[in-house]
């Protein structure tokens, strides 16, 4: 059932179809197909990326010491680059391709296109790939100007950018032949206008990208004579910092997603979360200022402006988020009849199921760790005591590791079976990964963070001194907290290891999946106590979301007491003015 | 469900439950509060990082880091002059790959008006242990007026990646009563 495909000719353009066993969905299979190829992609870098990042890790670990300085430098760089930059958006095409072609039952608007923005994007990160192994590129993947690196460096980051900017264009060309086409009643699912969310902060990052790194290329090549240090750094963020809320878009569609494919959850209000995405397309690619707080040049009122997103407008649409997909999933479990007390909903929800799990996880995480520790780093004065130090890696490593990655992962596990049509193997070990990977991740943003707020330097090789003409010895808590650092990315290594190979094992080898054993490859879903009920909206008969509320309420606690020991650090240093 | 189109087609007619409507608020109002915690600190707080910049050629800065070092200097250590300017001056450091020059000797309790710039590329002026972070740029003359609350021995790291010697670029500055 599985393979035969049909084809069916629509205005006039044929396109081979197969129905998908579990929702009855007509899947283009050249959407299927460049799905796969974006995931495949994708997996082979955060590998790479992924080795790179663990090096680093036992390098920061001083009794390890791992790399020489050159080499560390020189992996740090390519870290950065295929963890946060390829891994993720080549698993943002797929999920474009999928929140598109796949949900709205259409057809991929101009596959090979697609083929060919899939292309580009290839030879770009291989390219910048290959500069950075060669040894002349070690410029951090922020390489800051007048910093210059070989012209390859900069022309793989542009060819990349554009073959991304190639499956926006499809994303949203897909969007409109599925309205034309009629091939879903009424607005788009909240999914795919979060994946449309995502999608447009990608081609105002990516134009950002373009101005920036086309004139450095022209620089490092010698036709332009100078470039402005804080100008550069400017446009460079609204690329390098935007492009991490294209992620914000894509996990939190995926945490939409994942409790409705295995609970049924609706969302409490369509109304409520569409504003909030609406709020993070008007407001959250601002924030280039999040690296620039302490920068000469530039003055208080644009980056008190920028770092709050207008006024924490686009926090906001993170905290709603942060109530409406809890009690989505409360909500759902509710009606199927998880009803005593104030959490059963929690306590018996698919723990066992890593798609479940690992979603949840990366809410948690991405909220308690990520959300508040950025809110705090990007408040303009309390940036003073952490800029450059390690607490901002310790950040961005709750929100792109145990957050986006984490989800990424999560559906990945449910792509397997509906789009690869394998079912995963080794379901026992795949139960634990996302705990693995979860912990891991959790303890490298920790213990960063700690090691951050004793001051210790970010992209610093050797945190003892030892060549310098004067010296200086951090607190020996810091060294304890890079030991325990490394210890944690042993942790995450192991569960990153893990996925890969699962998933890799399953695609080749996994059991084929059609319409007799789909729904079991999903992994373990609670048993429903009720049928479906008709309501029509997800807060509809259960507005009473105890659990939801008791978990909103400790997060804002927490938030609200770290921002003001944050103050009250500030207050005590010495006066600057 | 988030998968499928919003069963009602007229979904934004819905009703918004309370407790969705309070929470709402309540982050509103808080975004609304951490916005005014940044100002106000403008206004009322002793840590702000001054606006006071100035386009200066690497060139023309070393000329008058020099100078001032030479006005001020009480002794060497490790080959670098320390100056020790009199309270309420204006003192230079600069940033070159891969050094913070010269070294500073500072009273506590007495303001000045501490000039930063980079001789060639971007430098992380980290104030260690105290934790004072602020970027230094080529082409640009920082002016920040800083107070020492604290004596001792402090460390200038470099916490901005500026090459191969990063690690080594130590600078100093004595705070004494
Ligand atoms: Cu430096």
């Amino acid at each position: 059932m599985s393979i035969t495909a049909d084809t069916t000719v629509i205005g006039g353009i044929a396109a081979k179809f197969r129905t998908c066993p579990a929702t009855g969905l007509q899947v283009d299979l050249a959407a299927e197909r460049l799905i796969k190829a974006n995931a495949v992609a994708a997996i082979v870098f955060l590998a790479i990326g992924g080795l790179f990042g663990l090096l680093v890790a036992l390098t920061r670990w001083p009794a390890v010491h791992l790399l020489s300085s050159d080499m560390f430098y020189l992996v740090l760089t390519a870290h950065g680059l295929d963890v946060l930059l390829v891994w993720i958006i080549f698993f943002e095409m797929a999920v474009l391709y999928f929140a598109s072609a796949i949900i709205l039952n259409c057809r991929l608007a101009a596959p090979r296109i697609g083929w060919l923005g899939f292309a580009l994007m290839l030879v770009g990160a291989l390219l910048t790939n290959v500069t950075v192994l060669q040894g002349d590129a070690s410029v951090m993947f922020t390489s800051y100007v007048p910093m210059q690196a070989p012209p390859n460096f900069y022309l793989g980051l542009i060819l990349f950018a554009v073959g991304a900017l190639l499956g926006c264009f499809i994303f949203l060309g897909t969007l409109v032949i599925a309205k034309e086409e009629k091939t879903y009643e009424g607005s788009i699912p909240l999914v795919t206008f979060g994946a449309l969310t995502a999608c447009i902060i990608a081609v105002f990052t990516i134009a950002s990208g373009a101005i920036i790194l086309i004139p450095t290329w022209l620089w490092s090549l010698g036709y332009i004579s100078h470039i402005d240090t804080v100008m550069y750094k400017l446009v460079w963020w609204a690329m390098g910092h935007s492009s991490q809320q294209i992620n914000m878009a894509a996990q939190v569609a995926i945490w939409y997603a994942i409790p409705a494919m295995l609970l049924g959850a609706k969302p409490l209000s369509e109304k409520v979360s569409r504003s909030a995405f609406l709020m993070y397309i008007l407001f959250l690619q601002l924030a280039s200022a999040h690296h620039m707080l302490v920068e000469p040049g530039i003055s208080s009122e644009w980056k008190v402006f920028n770092t709050s997103y207008a006024i924490y407008l686009a926090v906001l649409g993170s905290m709603i988020h942060g109530m409406s997909i809890p009690g989505a999933i409360e909500a759902a479990q509710r009606r199927n009849g998880f009803t005593n007390g104030v959490f059963e909903w929690l306590r018996r929800a698919p723990w066992g199921n890593p798609a479940f799990a690992g979603m949840f996880l990366s809410l948690v995480l991405f909220g308690f760790l990520g959300g508040i520790s950025g809110v705090v780093l990007g408040t303009e004065q309390i940036n003073i005591m952490l800029h450059n130090t390690l607490y901002v890696p310790g950040h961005f490593h709750a929100t792109v590791v145990a957050g986006t990655t984490l989800a990424f992962m999560a559906i990945t596990y449910l792509l397997v079976p509906l789009i690869f049509q394998r079912e995963i193997i080794w379901p026992r070990l795949a139960k634990w990964q996302p705990y693995l990977f979860g912990l891991g991740a959790a303890g490298i943003s920790l213990f960063m963070m700690g090691a951050g707020t004793l001051g210790v330097s970010r992209r610093h090789w050797d945190i003892t001194f030892s060549d310098a003409a004067l010296s200086f010895d951090y607190p020996p808590a810091a060294f304890l907290m890079l030991g325990l650092n490394g210890l944690s990315g042993i942790l995450a290594a192991i569960g990153g290891g893990l996925f890969v190979v699962i998933i890799v094992a399953s695609v080749l080898f996994g059991k084929k999946v059609d319409a007799s054993n789909v729904v079991a490859a999903l992994g373990p879903t609670p048993q429903k106590q009720m049928s479906d009920t008709v309501s029509t909206y997800g807060s509809a008969g259960t507005f009473h979301l105890p659990g939801t509320y008791i978990l909103v309420s400790i997060f804002f606690t927490a938030f609200v007491l770290y921002y003001f020991v944050n103050w009250k650090y500030l207050s005590e240093l010495w006066q600057l003015g | 469900m988030a998968l499928t189109s919003p069963e009602s087609k007229v979904w934004w007619n819905e009703p918004v439950g309370r407790a969705e409507l309070t929470w709402i608020a309540i982050a509103f109002l808080w975004g609304v509060f951490m916005f005014s915690m940044m100002v106000w600190w403008h206004l009322e707080g002793n840590q702000n990082l001054s606006n006071e910049v100035y386009r200066v050629s690497p060139a023309k800065f070393e000329a008058k880091v020099e100078a001032f070092t030479e006005k001020y200097k009480v002794r060497e250590e490790a080959d670098i002059p320390v100056a020790k300017p009199e309270p309420g001056a204006d003192v230079y450091m600069l940033s070159r790959l891969w050094e913070w020059w010269p070294i500073l000797e500072l009273k506590k309790g007495q303001t000045y008006r501490l000039h930063l710039s980079s001789m060639d590329w971007q430098h992380g002026f980290s104030l260690q242990p105290v934790n004072i972070n602020i970027q230094v740029h080529p082409n640009l003359e920082h002016v920040i007026t800083l107070t020492p609350t604290q004596t001792g021995e402090f460390s200038v790291v470099c916490n901005e990646f500026c090459g191969v010697g990063h690690h080594t670029m130590v600078g100093r500055i004595h705070v004494v009563d």
